[in-house]
């Protein structure tokens, strides 16, 4: 048995993965970084991004937006403002969010915040890059 | 003396109260438990992300941020949450009552409504509400909590305020709901507990920047935990209500059911009685 490390994922909402796992990769603020169990304590910012988690020998990915990660004691704590395991992800959704925010920023026009659509449009990405 | 029509008119509008209020009280008893188990699950996060911030606040050794800057104070505003309906006791005239013992000596508060009573109260009476959040559902969002917060933000780091607070009801218990006043911003930092020995980070850029990006969920999450406490005791103060109204309504019906039956054991008696004297008087 390879060694395991306790993962969870919390939301605001909801407690959304709480399991032993063997080896984690996270879209970390300054790139991507893997833990495996013993690691440093460490916190960090995340991006919006796909975790990538090794459980059983098999990988699944979960996709967050933005937040941060603290690990200690083999024991790593994703903090996300939404996080979806990638087979609960819906695409249909996504790729409909996707197309809004892509006409809001094609339209230009004055009344809409650019910022907070590219967000968007990201987040819809980030989604269907999990799901696929 | 009502006569038994009168009486008989009341029992029956009186009943038909007492099904509408304990139809609401199983209502909200279910709603209850519902923003009960929500403010539950926004528990493990709520403390996980106040115990990352302690503990980022006192690696990066006083590093400032915008956040946390105090200022001298100009103008403050308060975030008052009520609910958007009535018929809950008193809950919404405690938070009210707390806010206007608050914002009563404060010269020029800004008031940020969150539920239709705070918001019609506050216009009514000519404060200046900078913004109104109503109709937020039974189901409080996370991301509705996001947008005040980022109003409230975006004021402080404009300056135009320099400080503000929540006040809403926290949920004690199904009972009681409290009224308190919680500062939201300049963010004072929850001190570190000292359990153990001391962990040394790695912080991933930096602490500041870990920091500053802590921050504002910190913000969001405390805007959303008041409003989902909020709303817990908002349907706990509606069952309640709405349990002792349906008590009452049982008592009435019994007094008048009583009086509804000595009138109508007077009204038999006394036609007795005239049968009886007209009997006699033929004889």
């Amino acid at each position: 048995m390879a060694k395991t490390q306790r993962l969870d994922i919390v939301t605001p909402e909801k407690v959304v993965f709480s399991e032993e796992i063997e080896f984690i990769v996270a879209p970390g603020a300054d790139g991507e970084l893997g833990i495996l169990p013993e690691h440093a304590p460490l916190v960090t910012a995340l991006k919006i991004g796909v975790l990538r988690v090794q459980q059983g020998g098999k990988f699944f990915k979960v996709a967050v937006s933005g937040g941060f990660m603290e690990v200690k004691n083999s024991r790593v704590v994703v903090l996300a403002d939404t996080a979806e395991r990638a087979d609960e992800i819906d695409v249909e959704r996504a790729r409909a969010a996707k197309q809004r925010a892509e006409q809001r920023l094609a339209s230009k026009s004055p009344e809409i915040d650019i910022a907070r659509a590219e967000i968007a449009l990201q987040k819809a990405l980030n989604r269907i890059k999990a799901a696929e | 003396m009502p006569s038994a029509r009168d009486l008989r008119r009341r029992i029956k509008s009186i009943k038909s109260t007492q099904q509408i209020t304990k139809a609401m009280k199983m209502v909200a008893a279910a709603k209850l438990r519902r923003a009960q188990e929500a403010a539950e699950s926004a528990r493990p996060f709520a403390l996980k992300i106040k115990d990352v911030l302690s503990r980022v606040a006192a690696a990066s050794g006083g590093a400032s941020h915008p956040l946390l800057e105090v200022r001298e104070v100009k103008r403050t505003a308060y975030i008052v949450i009520t609910a958007d309906r009535g018929l809950c006791g008193g809950f919404n005239a405690n938070v009210l009552r707390r806010a206007a013992a608050e914002v009563r000596d404060v010269p020029n508060p800004a008031i940020i409504a969150v539920g239709r009573k705070s918001r019609d109260y506050f216009t009514r009476r000519g404060f200046d509400v900078a913004a109104s959040y109503v109709r937020l559902g039974e189901t409080i969002q996370f991301s509705q909590a996001k947008e005040i917060a980022k109003f409230v933000m975006d004021k402080y780091m404009a300056g135009e305020v320099d400080e503000v607070y929540l006040i809403f009801s926290e949920f004690v218990n199904v009972l009681t709901q409290r009224p308190v006043k919680v500062k939201l911003l300049p963010v004072e930092t929850p001190a570190e507990e000292n359990k153990g020995p001391k962990v040394e980070y790695i912080f991933e850029p930096s602490a500041e920047s870990v920091l500053a990006s802590l921050l504002p969920t910190y913000v969001e999450t405390t805007v959303f935990r008041a409003m989902l406490e909020a709303k817990a005791g908002e349907q706990g103060a509606r069952m309640t209500a709405m349990d002792s109204a349906t008590k009452n309504a049982k008592e009435l019906i019994y007094k008048l059911t009583l009086s509804l039956n000595r009138a109508r054991q007077a009204a038999i008696t006394k036609e007795i009685s005239e049968i009886v004297g007209g009997a006699a008087a033929l004889e």
